[in-house]
């Protein structure tokens, strides 16, 4: 525990100190997303990685949140800091309605019932256009504000996105290590077994199923608030892809994992700008590569890699 | 292949020679497309229309003296990278005014950043939204819907047809259009008579035709961009609907023929005068700017040039304008914008102002009728 607990510490500070390294470029823009994306994939994470259970639909939950916090605070005057909880709550209230029925399924039949509720959210975004706005989208949402200060600048929403996030991840971490992360664990490895040695298994799916979707809500009030507008493209089911994309690379069961991939898929295509039209073939082939030879993601995949350089050198010494 | 490697390095060549030989640094101006992604139809032609104008300047010995930079990214038409790359083009490449991007959704959500920024941004997208109500950085080339509207509304009220159907597309090119269809219609005396939408990606509108062939319409108007709208001229055909069928300026390329075939005989469209620039007379005063602007284009991609490009030529030769004009720092490119006057566009004829950021008339659309695979102006 006294490990995690350092590790968690020194993860803050390189989070909190990061900003001096970019003095207020665009790259600290990306930043703030790469927070928002690291909160929605340990949202993903905690069901997938813990759980064992799929969700092609999470860019959905996430849509809601940014379009609840969204509506409430343009339409209806809402405070930013009132409609953020009661979008999560409204949020977290439907997948657990949603959740038994669905959570019933296994596999392939998971993978398209969740599949299908991202779909239907997206379309009600587009087709309610007199509450949503449409197609083209929600414009005039507000800043956060807290004590005076607006958070209107990059370096501004860096540290209030970052600090939310660095909270879900320590909660998520005492999650992992509690009693509910060991039987989730148990109900990953065998949903009989979790049963035989009581582990409500139907209720602890839906309750992490709710879970996931409540901070997944909370990172889209967050982008809805950073970003000031928002659109139905943004919450399609390619980003749902992009999501399992992140979790999947950045190592399944790990919440730290979980932000090495967000921060991996998000910073990826910056860097690789420079190669201009080919950005997207050299994209896809570290991809492949990547789950080729980590197949236990990044957070186990790396630290493996400087293993086995630093063995092959030694053998070479020998020699 | 190696002709875009060879052009790559042409230019990082001539970009290196050139700050090197001149003493005076280029303007850098800042371009969002969506070149990948659902709406490369338009993010492709506009990049393309914008390097090659930029590069003409440069050739012509820039604007007062000093060249032209363009830097250009790809948005993948997402709203979110779109808002990234707009605060890279002003704070790290320090660009003095943004051309883009290709679609309303990403301009609604950059505007915050240009506004905040002050850096003027010339979208290329044809929302109404975006100049409705005027933003102080924000102008478009991009003609708005409304005018469209008003163009097909015009012609059906001269020939009496009052009761129409529409059919609109469920994104954001079709819900502006369907607002635009509904708002103007007591205007010039019509009235809808069927409400439907169709998904951008459906491959078979039959079911919403039925209805309307069920209902008293005498004029269907489609609002869409490709491949929906060639896929309704099909379904009507197949269906043997008779009324006569009236398309948006979304589909006015040769595609749509392409795609429609025999189907697009006889559809009406209001479109961006590109199209039949060699159709204008002679005293048309858009008629040297067109000529000039499709003649170019065949010559660099061997494509036609459509109205989408155009809207990338208006943009940098209203910013070449106003730069020489005197303009240099963003303000007073801003300033300089909003004084545009009688500016003979690929888009129209533009006069922007303090309280019209959009800059078009109605004469920026002709109507045309497809007769034998090919345009004709409908008087």
């Amino acid at each position: 525990m006294k490990r995690e607990l350092l590790k968690f510490v020194a993860f803050s500070v390189f989070v909190l100190l990061l900003p001096l390294q970019f003095k207020g470029g665009y790259l600290m823009n990306v930043l703030v997303f790469v927070g928002i994306n690291t909160m929605l994939a340990i949202a993903l994470n905690l069901l997938l990685g813990y759980a064992g259970q799929i969700s092609l639909g999470h860019a959905g939950f996430f849509g809601l949140g940014a379009y609840l916090s969204g509506i409430l605070t343009t339409t209806y005057a809402w405070n930013p800091w009132q409609a953020m909880p009661v979008a999560a709550i409204i949020v977290g209230c439907m997948a657990y309605l949603i959740g038994f029925p669905v959570l019933k399924l296994k596999g392939h039949y998971l993978a398209m019932a969740t599949l299908g509720l991202g779909i239907i959210i997206y379309i009600v975004f587009n087709e309610t256009v007199d509450l949503t706005g449409g197609p083209s989208g929600l414009s005039g949402i507000p800043y956060l504000e807290a004590g005076g200060i607006v958070f209107d600048s990059d370096v501004k929403n860096y540290y209030l996105i970052w600090g939310i996030t660095l909270a879900v991840v320590l909660f998520s971490i005492n999650l992992a290590n509690s009693r509910v992360g060991r039987a989730l664990r148990a109900v990953h490895d065998s949903e009989v077994a979790a049963q035989v040695v009581g582990v409500n298994a139907r209720l602890l799916k839906v309750q992490i199923f709710a879970l996931s979707a409540v901070i997944s809500s909370l990172a889209g009030s967050l982008y809805a608030h950073t970003m000031t507008f928002i659109s139905p493209a943004s919450f399609g089911f390619n980003f749902s892809v992009e999501l399992l994309t992140m979790v999947v690379i950045g190592g399944l069961g790990s919440v730290y994992g979980s932000f090495l991939g967000a921060a991996l898929l998000t910073l990826l295509p910056e860097f690789l700008r420079a190669a201009q039209d080919y950005d997207i073939i050299i994209y896809g082939g570290l991809l492949v590569l990547m789950v080729m030879f980590m197949p236990g993601g990044l957070v186990r995949g790396v630290p493996d890699l400087f293993r086995r350089i630093f063995k092959s050198r030694g053998g070479a010494d020998h020699a | 292949m190696n002709f875009r490697l060879l052009s790559f390095l042409f230019a990082a060549v001539t970009m290196l020679l050139s700050t090197n030989v001149f003493a005076a640094a280029p303007i850098k101006i800042g371009a969002l497309f969506a070149v990948t992604g659902p709406a490369a139809f338009l993010g492709e032609p506009e990049r393309n229309t914008a390097k090659m104008i930029v590069d003409e300047i440069n050739k012509a010995g820039g604007v007062k003296g000093r060249k032209l930079e363009l830097v250009s990214y790809d948005t993948a038409g997402d709203a979110t990278k779109a808002v990234q790359l707009a605060t890279k083009l002003i704070k790290d490449d320090k660009v003095v005014a943004i051309i883009g991007p290709s679609t309303t959704g990403e301009t609604m959500a950059v505007i915050p950043v240009a506004e905040k920024e002050q850096i003027p941004l010339i979208s290329c997208s044809a929302g109404s939204k975006i100049t409705d109500p005027v933003k102080k950085w924000v102008f478009k080339t991009a003609q708005n819907d409304s005018l469209a509207v008003g163009r097909i509304y015009e012609y059906l009220q001269k020939h009496k047809q009052t009761n129409v159907a529409i059919l609109t597309v469920s994104d954001g090119f079709g819900a502006s259009g369907r607002e635009q269809l509904k708002a103007q219609a007591a205007k010039y005396g019509i009235k809808i008579v069927s409400d439907d939408t169709y998904g951008p990606k459906d491959t078979d509108m039959t079911a919403q035709l039925t209805k309307i062939r069920g209902s008293n319409a005498q004029a269907i108007i489609c609002w869409g961009t490709n491949p929906g709208p060639a896929v309704v001229a099909k379904n009507a055909r197949q269906l043997g609907v008779k009324t006569p069928l009236f398309m948006s300026h979304g589909v006015s390329s040769k595609k749509f023929i392409e795609l429609a075939g025999d189907a697009a005989e006889g559809v009406k469209l209001p479109s961006g005068k590109v199209l039949v620039s060699d159709l204008l007379p002679k005293s048309e005063s858009q008629k040297k700017a067109l000529v000039s602007f499709v003649k170019d284009y065949q010559n660099h991609y061997k494509a036609e040039g459509d109205h989408f490009g155009g809207h990338a030529w208006d943009a940098v030769m209203l910013l070449k304008n106003a730069i020489e004009r005197g303009a240099e720092t963003p303000s007073s490119i801003r300033d300089q914008l909003e004084k545009t006057r009688n500016f003979f566009g690929i888009g129209g004829t533009f006069n922007y102002s303090a309280q019209d950021h959009a800059g078009l008339g109605k004469d920026a659309f002709v109507l045309v009728e497809i007769k034998n695979k090919d345009w004709v102006i409908v008087k």
